[in-house]
């Protein structure tokens, strides 16, 4: 563990473990089925062990509360000797022929990426030995768990499908979005947004409805809805691209990949939460649709600075632990400075380097004392508490012993939430977004000072 | 009808259609959507309730994550299992080895939390890059004065059944370590009950009354100190044999402590498991203190159950497992509440498992090994069930289907073991069927248009 930028704020590096404690993120394979899962009639296939793909599964259905189905080529020993090709061809065979999709989206693991499995290679082989026989399309991602997080696996993932399916082609004027890991409901409202604009979108991945679907009358093999193939072939005609956060965790990235190969130009945005930064995303949308923002969100906006006022008193200098995905967490460390709250602690197990430096620049005040631990863990942001003494965390659901040892409340926001329902119906983004965030902090804080009081004023 | 990959059409079979045995322990086909997962994943579910041990998952991150806090295994003290420490393996180290970041963080995990012993599980690729767990693991056992044990669990070496093997290999290196500590007798093991929201509390309390001392429970509520006494038991009672059967073998040959095979599920298995101890030591005031007990807790319980048993009549359930035996006591635990088993399955079943279940199920059930999503939906509409009984994984397929779902999984929050256990199964399975949301399920209504369920406004029986 190391500590980014160690001021006198900072903890001490060489008090850090060698070995991580309660990580703060995931393995790569997982971010990358998410993103497969958003893409219509795609199935995720993980190349490796039997494990990785069920381990997985029961992590992303304990927040979203939906089946996802993903397959395995199933190493055994020997093909950990002799390579993953020919498992990885039955595993594609098998795939196709029970849920007939209309692609396959495979993310290596550290085993078959440690004994150096070519799998472009042996998707080259595969293509050739089944041509004619009306093959999915087919497309990978290299996600080894020893490289990055889940949210390296998941733009990993973004770009492997752009890479393999977008085309050039005369201009549409149309805009991409790649909104990087938010909630089905924030992708809802995304989509909802694009279309107030008026203007013609591709979001991907979407699995607003893949994983937050409705009841069913049949079994579904593949549930429906996912951003479509035809969408993502579009891509490369698109006006411009913007990608929410992306720029902490990965350089190379689809939106990176689209304005090189096809002079998509690529905007990147810090997830709109809070007004500042939904206003920067709003512009843009203006900019590029030629639209002026929709009276409705005008609406939404002035609300939620009406609500920022009933609340700021509620939240002035209260102090924070902000820990999950690195960009998740530099728009968190916005918001609050925006609402005169201090993100004391702004934790990631990610590996950025620019965290620090993102949050700072961001503050309007500049001058907190902000504590930023990157690559950090569980264990550690509790031993760094001691010093800061929080007054409430924000975060996954992981977070929870943590705010439980430190005796403050716990706003679940993010990936994972597995000890609540509705995890995956949480809104974040935008105005509205922000609004629900907002409210539900300040209550938080209400409620942690009722029930710490002998009074217990019913009115307040 | 969707159609069974060529594979796997052995692995499935119709009581009653087909003479032939099932076909099973064969590694999963590459490509199903198998619900079982890895050799880690046997290892890691069998030793993760020790809870005063250290365990340190060797490897990148992702297996150390996922195991984080995952069972519900209760314990009295110590509760270091819950905790998720790991290596955290990067690509430098995949690349010039990980030997000198497992030895440091080793060292420093122990000197911070004193564990008793410590497991250290080896993943995937920790093999591949050449790393000596072993001779860091006896290193450190040297430099810290603990018992310092590598486990086997590279994912891809076989299935969930070579990790409880792994596992079993590394647990039988601390029995014996106490040879000093003298146990009352008649004393037992409790093997393979991993005390999910309490239930080895509930099971010790059983042979407490029965004046059986129990000297270790090895992975419920598990202590390295009672384990390293654990050989001077005159009989180990293994429950979910599947995990354990390896140790009680080894401990058999080794200090020729007998086992027998029972299950805490349901009244009839619970009430056997007793009175299968209790003969064992063939000790007339344990003999009848046992009769007494299962009388008393039958009494106690069974007018409930009986309650349960008229509203649920008549239903139809889906199970599907890991271990088979679990699947022999929800048959007959089902049986009970006036419910058939229409389909059943387990991803770990041997030959003799399938043909026990084959025995007790009814004709026309579907027995499956190594099932998978679509299968298993499948099934569950061709058999137009009411229930599914099973784990995390297989829930949303429940639901989605608009049928009930009782979790007998590792992760659940419930005892189901022994008689109160039982009573808490008929209080899940009950107030799933019986909730009035499924009327706004377009698959539910459309069991019920093909007239194979109906909606009764049966009594409501207090929760």
């Amino acid at each position: 563990m190391r500590a980014v930028n160690a001021s006198h704020n900072d903890v001490d590096p060489s008090r850090h473990a060698v070995s991580t404690r309660n990580a703060c993120k995931l393995c790569a394979p997982l971010g990358a089925c998410l993103v497969f899962r958003g893409i219509e009639n795609c199935i995720p296939l993980i190349h490796g062990s039997q494990g990785c793909g069920t381990y997985i599964r029961r992590y992303v259905i304990s927040h979203f509360r939906e089946p996802i189905d993903i397959a395995s080529s199933n190493f055994s020993e020997s093909t950990a000797i002799f390579g993953g090709g020919d498992n990885l061809k039955t595993a594609l065979d098998n795939v196709t022929r029970q849920y007939r999709p209309e692609a396959i989206g495979i993310a290596t693991t550290c085993l078959s990426e440690t004994i150096g499995d070519d799998v472009r290679l042996y998707l080259n082989e595969y293509r050739r030995e089944r041509a004619g026989a009306g093959l999915p399309l087919i497309f990978h991602a290299s996600t080894p768990s020893f490289r990055g997080t889940h949210m390296e696996g998941f733009h990993e993932a973004v770009r492997g499908a752009v890479e393999a399916l977008a085309e050039g082609g005369p201009g549409d004027g149309a805009i991409n979005l790649l909104p990087g890991l938010v909630s089905p409901e924030d992708l809802r409202h995304l989509k909802e947004v694009l279309a107030d604009f008026g203007t013609a979108f591709t979001l991907l991945p979407d699995y607003s409805e893949t994983l937050d679907g409705e009841t069913w009358s049949n079994y579904q093999d593949l549930p429906p809805g996912g951003t479509p193939i035809r969408s993502i072939r579009g891509m490369g005609r698109a006006l411009a691209t913007i990608q929410f956060g992306a720029g902490l965790t990965a350089s190379r990235t689809g939106a990176t990949l689209l304005e090189d190969k096809f002079g998509v130009r690529a905007l990147t945005r810090g997830l709109p939460l809070g007004i500042r930064a939904t206003d920067r995303f709003f512009d843009a949308l203006s900019q590029l649709s030629g639209a002026a923002v929709p009276p409705k969100y005008r609406k939404e906006r002035g609300r939620l600075i009406d609500a920022y006022i009933d609340g700021h008193k509620y939240v002035f200098g209260k102090r924070a632990v902000v820990h999950g995905e690195a960009d998740f967490v530099a728009a968190l460390a916005a918001f609050l400075d925006e609402i005169g709250m201090v993100p004391a602690l702004c934790a990631t197990g990610a590996s950025t380097g620019k965290l620090r430096e993102t949050i700072l620049s961001a503050a309007g005040r500049g001058n907190h004392a902000v504590q930023v631990l990157e690559d950090t863990d569980f264990v550690t942001m509790l031993e760094a508490c001691r010093d800061i003494k929080p007054d409430i965390v924000i975060g996954s659901s992981k977070g929870y012993g943590l705010a439980k040892k430190l005796g403050v409340p716990l706003v679940r926001v993010g990936f994972p939430i597995h000890d609540r329902i509705g995890g995956q119906r949480l809104l974040h983004v935008c105005y509205r977004g922000t609004q629900q965030l907002f409210d539900r902090i300040v209550n938080a804080l209400i409620e942690a000072g009722q029930e710490g009081s002998a009074v217990g004023y019913s009115y307040i | 009808m969707i159609e069974i990959l060529d594979g796997r059409k052995r692995q499935v079979l119709e009581k009653g259609k087909e003479r032939r045995d099932l076909a099973c322990e064969k590694a999963s086909l590459a490509g199903s959507v198998s619900q079982r997962a890895c050799v880690f994943c046997g290892s890691r579910v069998v030793l993760y309730p020790i809870a005063d041990a250290l365990h340190l998952v060797h490897g990148p991150v992702g297996c150390a994550v996922y195991t984080w806090d995952i069972r519900g295994s209760l314990s009295s003290g110590p509760e270091l299992h819950r905790l998720s420490f790991t290596t955290d393996l990067r690509e430098e180290e995949v690349i010039y080895g990980g030997e000198k970041k497992l030895h440091s963080a080793l060292t420093e995990l122990i000197q911070a939390h004193r564990p008793k012993a410590a497991f250290v599980y080896a993943t995937c690729i920790v093999g591949l890059i050449g790393d000596d767990v072993g001779a860091v693991c006896a290193r450190v056992q040297a430099e810290q004065g603990i018992p310092v044990i590598p486990v086997h669990s590279e994912g891809f070496r076989g299935t969930k059944k070579d990790g409880y093997t792994a596992a079993c290999t590394a647990l039988f290196r601390l029995v014996g370590k106490d040879d000093a500590s003298l146990v009352p007798q008649p004393a037992i093991n409790i093997l393979g009950d991993f005390n999910l929201a309490g239930e080895t509390w509930i099971i010790k309390e059983y042979y407490r009354r029965m004046g059986v001392h129990v000297v270790s429970c090895i992975t419920g509520d598990g202590r390295v100190e009672e384990i390293g006494r654990s050989h001077r038991a005159g009989l180990n009672v293994v429950q979910c044999s599947g995990s354990m059967t390896h140790l009680a073998r080894m401990m058999e040959e080794t200090y020729g402590i007998p086992f027998r095979r029972v299950s805490y599920f349901g009244i009839e298995d619970t009430a056997e498991a007793l009175y299968t101890v209790a003969r064992h030591f063939d000790d007339p005031e344990v003999l009848e203190r046992t009769g007494e007990l299962v009388r008393s807790e039958v009494e106690r319980i069974y007018p409930e159950v009986e309650r349960y048993r008229k509203a649920l009549d008549g239903k139809r359930a889906a199970i599907y497992v890991g271990g088979s035996f679990k699947a022999f006591s929800l048959v007959k635990a089902l049986r009970h509440l006036g419910i058939s088993t229409a389909v059943v399955g387990s991803q770990t079943g041997n030959r003799e498992d399938y043909a026990y279940l084959k025995e007790i199920c009814d004709e026309g059930t579907i027995i499956v090994d190594d099932t998978n999503p679509l299968e298993l939906s499948a099934f569950m509409m061709e058999k137009q069930v009411d229930l599914l009984i099973g784990g995390v994984k297989e829930r949303p397929i429940a639901y989605k289907m608009g049928v009930a779902f009782c979790d007998h999984n590792h992760e659940r929050k419930t005892a189901l073991a022994g008689f109160e256990g039982m009573l808490n199964f008929c209080r899940e399975v009950y107030s799933s069927i019986m909730s009035p949301v499924w009327k706004f399920s377009p698959a539910y209504e459309k069991r019920i248009t093909l007239g194979k369920v109906g909606y009764e406004s049966r009594e409501c029986i207090a929760q």
